[in-house]
């Protein structure tokens, strides 16, 4: 086909299964995020050096994830699932409790958050679970469908760990809503969690979730305590106008006004000194990734690649929206990191791991098809 | 095969419907990032000015910086407070690596007490980890010394100078320089309502007394700015602009400090005060109450012990005898009352009594008695004054009555605030019979009228209304306000303030008033005179009058025993006196408590200042006669 065509240098990266495409846009997004937290952590080095060390292992991990064929990754998503679910039972039994929450499972030798496991464990087993029979999925395997998403949703969110359970439910559901779910279903389903939310709030949520809603409904109420961080987020953003304040210069940022500003509120400082047109960029970069993860996906031959890839490209959006929604105020604060560009390790790993699964998928098919 | 049968059964439909799915999708994720850019377009460009003003009101802070205190000087440039560095040893917690172990080498090398340290480390929790933190004020010179040798073993802990208030003359000025101390509840709550709040951010001390409480605003300047960024903890990260404070003025007292010393020096030991104006100005001179304290006490506050010392003395040391001192005036005010009695005519200097030492009025029992058992024999105005006859001014409180009584006394500035430079004053009290219904509920008594006649019974007045009166009388109704401050001190150059002075007195034959200085005169230079002992030999002439105030009723029938009476009830000895008699240039108020009679306590005291005054400049007598040829007026004996 046209394959015949290519140049040479993206033959060579075709041969180690790398899209160039995502890998670029990747890349700089990650330099991006170094400048930030080299910004917001007060010009330290050191931040730095940790992030690079946790950028290397987790591109070292996409790699090794685009090595490994679709087929593989098919045959063992069921028993990736269940060892997932078991972990995870493990942890609301023997787990460790860091920061008010019981999310690590102590090995000894390492401390693991089973919850990272899951993000990908629950598209791969719901993709390869309805891609079995044709598609559209019948009413039946979409209830199946829901109780694998849902199982370790709720398991998750009792740790209680909000984020990563809404993460996890969008990535489940984006597969059975690619997979061709009646619209009247969703609409039908739609309704069940308007229903479901008064439950949610009186006898699944944890205090300080509570709190953390109403004070996104009116951040003011509170500027000292839980409205701190929204108002405080809000005005660096604010101020950083259409220019921003430039690169090491915002002011909420460098003296320390911002709370957690090189983790979860790592774009509020973006934003305050790279203004709205730094903004538009960022956004941009995003949606291409989107729209290349999409494309691949559309593309991909069987239904399990396809609507593996789907989820993995949405649910990177969802981190995206809920990320930005919650520094700027649209959204209640929930512990949701800017893919990419925040400091920290595991879930960088885990996103990667997913890019290497979807560049497995936009190459591997192609040699699958000779 | 299996497989490749599923796919192709599946492919083009399933293809289908997937890229319908994510074909929406792509509208679903732009959709929504199109939502998060229209927010943060609210917040970037609709909102911007709000959000960049409140990022700006989080990082700078308006600090600001306190003005240096205005410098007091007397007359002749001498420094009579100043603003003196006190050195206090601080810590910065954050940059101390052990504090403990710092601590324990601190105590060790500058002897800290366990107090210092439990304050210290109260304090510190209650403080940021950057901001300094004293662990001793008011530092002694060998203190300084010994950390400055040893400072390279002690990072994070620093030497700090500030400013404060030193009275080099301590316990000499007192009462009328006052002293600052540390703004107090009271003073905020003052400067509040008075919208002085902002100028005083900075300011440690405030004028709690005397000069320094009286001319506050002079002194204290115009608070500075300083604008700086901070971080969320408040810590200062750079100075972005200064608006430097205005220091207060420096104030020039007509106070001459060698007088001043030399007014303590006399009053050593003894309770009173000596008041000296400049009778041209009615500028001060001297005003020296005793005893006295050292305000440099008050500065870096007093201790409880110190305080109550003070404060329960038998002395009252902290009284202001002459402007808040409230004594009978006695024979002082006799000049003032004859004046009275020629101008309105109830008198001529021709009108001669004769004293055989009582008098009584017509109906009543009661016998008043002259200081003199056999009295004086016949006497006129001039003799009244020179010997201080009491009959005679029995005789004219009699006629005069009350009401002409206060009301030609308060002319003389009695009963009244002399509107000195001091908020230590009190107004005394000239009796009336409006004041006796409203004290007492009682109508007022002629007997009341015969005591207020000598200058007793319910008259008080203050040695300043003394001096003020007397000035009053020597410049022929021409009043001028007592005033401590003279002017302000300009890059060395005094710029002096305008005489103040008061609507003049109404004058109706200056030859009265003449003869009542005649009056005056005698009463030093002449053969009875009641200070002539006391003057004898002076290379100036002076005049002046004694007065001695009776704090103890004598039984109608009894003797007045010195030594049968408590020390408290003996007599106030009392002078008022002025130099040179041709061309006066200083008056002098003393008045000394429970020390006998006027003219041979107060008098020689008043003497040995006046000695003091113009041995000092070289005045010289005769020159000064014979320039002006003077003779005294109507020198009849």
């Amino acid at each position: 086909m046209n394959k015949a065509f290519t140049p040479a240098k993206s033959s060579l990266l075709e041969k180690v299964h790398i899209d160039g495409f995502l890998l670029f846009s990747l890349l700089s997004l990650m330099l991006i995020g170094l400048l930030t937290i080299f910004s917001s952590g007060g010009q330290d080095w050191d931040l730095v050096n940790r992030q690079l060390v946790r950028l290397g292992l987790a591109i070292t991990v996409m790699v090794f994830f685009a090595q490994i064929p679709v087929l593989l990754y098919q045959r063992f998503a069921i028993y990736f699932y269940a060892l997932g679910i078991l972990m995870l039972i493990g942890v609301l039994l023997f787990g460790d409790v860091g920061k008010g929450a019981q999310r690590w499972l102590d090995f000894g030798f390492i401390r693991f958050q089973p919850s990272e496991i899951m993000k990908l464990a629950v598209p791969l087993m719901v993709a390869w679970y309805i891609s079995r029979a044709s598609l559209p999925p019948k009413n039946g395997d979409i209830i199946v469908g829901f109780v694998l998403v849902f199982v370790p949703t709720i398991l998750i969110a009792k740790q209680p760990d909000l984020g990563t359970s809404l993460l996890i439910a969008s990535s489940g559901i984006f597969v059975l809503f690619l997979a061709g779910m009646a619209w009247k279903l969703i609409g039908f389903i739609a309704m069940l969690a308007g229903c479901f939310a008064p439950i949610m709030w009186f006898f699944l949520m944890e205090e300080y979730q509570k709190r953390r809603v109403t004070t996104f409904l009116n951040p003011e109420t509170d500027p000292l305590g839980a409205g701190y961080h929204i108002i405080q987020s809000k005005i660096a953003i604010g101020s950083g106008g259409v220019e921003g304040k430039g690169w090491l210069q915002g002011t909420q940022s460098q003296l320390e006004f911002l709370p957690e500003r090189h983790t979860d509120f790592i774009f509020a400082v973006y934003s305050e000194e790279f203004g709205l047109i730094g903004v538009l960029g960022l956004l941009v970069m995003y949606l291409c990734i989107i729209l290349r993860g999409l494309y691949i996906a559309n593309r991909a031959q069987d239904a399990f690649s396809k609507l593996l890839a789907g989820s993995i490209t949405l649910t990177f959006f969802v981190y995206v929206f809920v990320n930005m929604g919650m520094v700027s105020g649209l959204l209640p604060v929930v512990g949701v990191p800017l893919p990419l560009i925040s400091y920290g390790g595991t879930s960088m790993v885990t996103l990667l791991a997913g890019f290497g699964i979807l560049m497995s998928i936009s190459t591997q098919k192609r040699l699958l098809s000779r | 095969m299996a497989r490749k049968r599923q796919t192709i059964r599946d492919h083009s439909a399933e293809a289908n419907l997937f890229a319908r799915r994510a074909f929406f999708s792509m509208f679903f994720v732009v959709g929504f990032l199109s939502l998060i850019l229209v927010n943060l377009y609210h917040l970037q460009v609709t909102q911007f000015e709000d959000y960049q003003t409140r990022s700006n009101g989080n990082r700078i802070k308006v600090l600001p910086i306190a003005p240096n205190r205005g410098l007091i000087f007397d007359r002749n440039g001498v420094i009579l407070a100043e603003n003196r560095p006190v050195f206090s040893l601080e810590i910065i917690p954050e940059e101390v690596e052990d504090l403990e172990a710092t601590l324990e080498q601190l105590a060790t090398l500058m002897s800290l007490t366990e107090d210092e340290i439990y304050d210290f480390n109260q304090s510190r929790k209650r403080q940021r980890r950057f901001k300094p933190l004293s662990i001793r004020n008011q530092l002694s010179e060998s203190d300084v010394a010994l950390f400055s040798a040893n400072q390279h073993k002690f990072t994070g802990v620093h030497i700090e100078a500030r400013l404060s208030r030193y009275y080099p003359f301590k316990d000499t000025l007192t009462h009328m320089l006052g002293y600052v101390a540390r703004i107090n509840r009271r003073d905020l709550e003052r400067l509040r309502e008075t919208e002085q709040e902002a100028n005083y951010a900075a300011t440690h001390d405030i004028g709690k007394q005397g000069v320094e409480k009286y001319h506050e605003t002079t002194l204290h300047g115009q608070v500075g700015y300083q604008q700086v960024e901070v971080n969320n903890q408040g810590r200062i990260i750079r100075v972005l602009d200064v608006q430097p404070p205005v220091p207060g003025s420096d104030i020039v007292l007509n106070i001459d400090i060698e007088l001043q010393q030399r007014a303590k020096q006399e009053l050593a030991g003894r309770r009173g005060s000596v008041v000296i104006t400049d009778t041209r100005t009615g500028g001060v001179l001297a005003l020296y109450s005793s005893p006295s304290y050292d305000p440099n006490l008050f500065v870096h506050g007093i201790s409880q012990k110190d305080y109550s010392e003070l404060l329960n003395s038998p002395y009252s040391p902290l009284l202001n005898r002459a402007t808040q001192g409230r004594y009978p005036p006695a024979s002082t005010i006799k000049p003032h009352l004859a004046l009275v009695g020629l101008e309105d005519e109830i008198i001529t200097p021709e009108t001669v009594i004769k004293d055989t030492g009582t008098y009584q009025l017509k109906n009543v029992s009661h016998v008043w008695r002259d200081w003199k058992r056999w009295g004086h024999g016949e006497v006129d105005v001039v003799k009244s004054v020179e010997v201080s006859c009491d009959v005679f001014y029995y005789d004219l409180a009699f006629k005069l009555g009350i009401d002409r009584i206060h009301e030609s006394m308060t002319e003389f500035g009695f009963g009244e605030f002399t509107g000195i430079d001091l908020h230590e004053e009190s107004r005394a009290i000239l009796p009336s019979r409006g004041w006796k219904r409203a004290r007492f509920n009682e109508p007022w008594y002629i007997g009341d009228t015969i005591s207020v006649g000598i200058g007793q019974g319910y008259w008080n007045a203050t040695p300043l209304q003394l001096a003020q009166s007397l000035n009053f009388l020597i410049n022929k109704g021409q009043r001028h306000v007592p005033r401590l401050i003279k002017g302000y001190m300009v890059e060395g150059e005094v710029q002096d303030l305008p005489i103040e002075m008061k609507s003049p007195m109404v004058v109706k034959n200056e030859e009265n008033w003449d003869l009542i200085l005649d009056s005056l005169y005698g009463t030093v230079n002449r053969e009875h005179g009641t200070a002539r002992t006391a003057f004898e030999n002076t290379n100036y002439t002076s005049a002046g009058k004694t007065g001695t105030a009776q704090l103890f009723t004598v039984a109608q029938d009894a003797e007045y025993d010195e030594d049968a009476i408590s020390e408290y009830l003996r007599d106030n000895a009392m002078y008022v006196g002025y130099a040179p008699y041709v061309n006066p240039e200083i008056s002098i108020a003393v008045t000394i408590e429970n020390a006998g009679g006027g003219g041979s306590n107060a008098a020689p005291l008043a003497r040995n200042v006046m000695d003091f005054y113009f041995e000092r400049s070289g005045y010289n007598e005769i020159a000064t006669i014979t320039a002006a040829a003077h003779e005294p007026v109507n020198a009849n004996e």
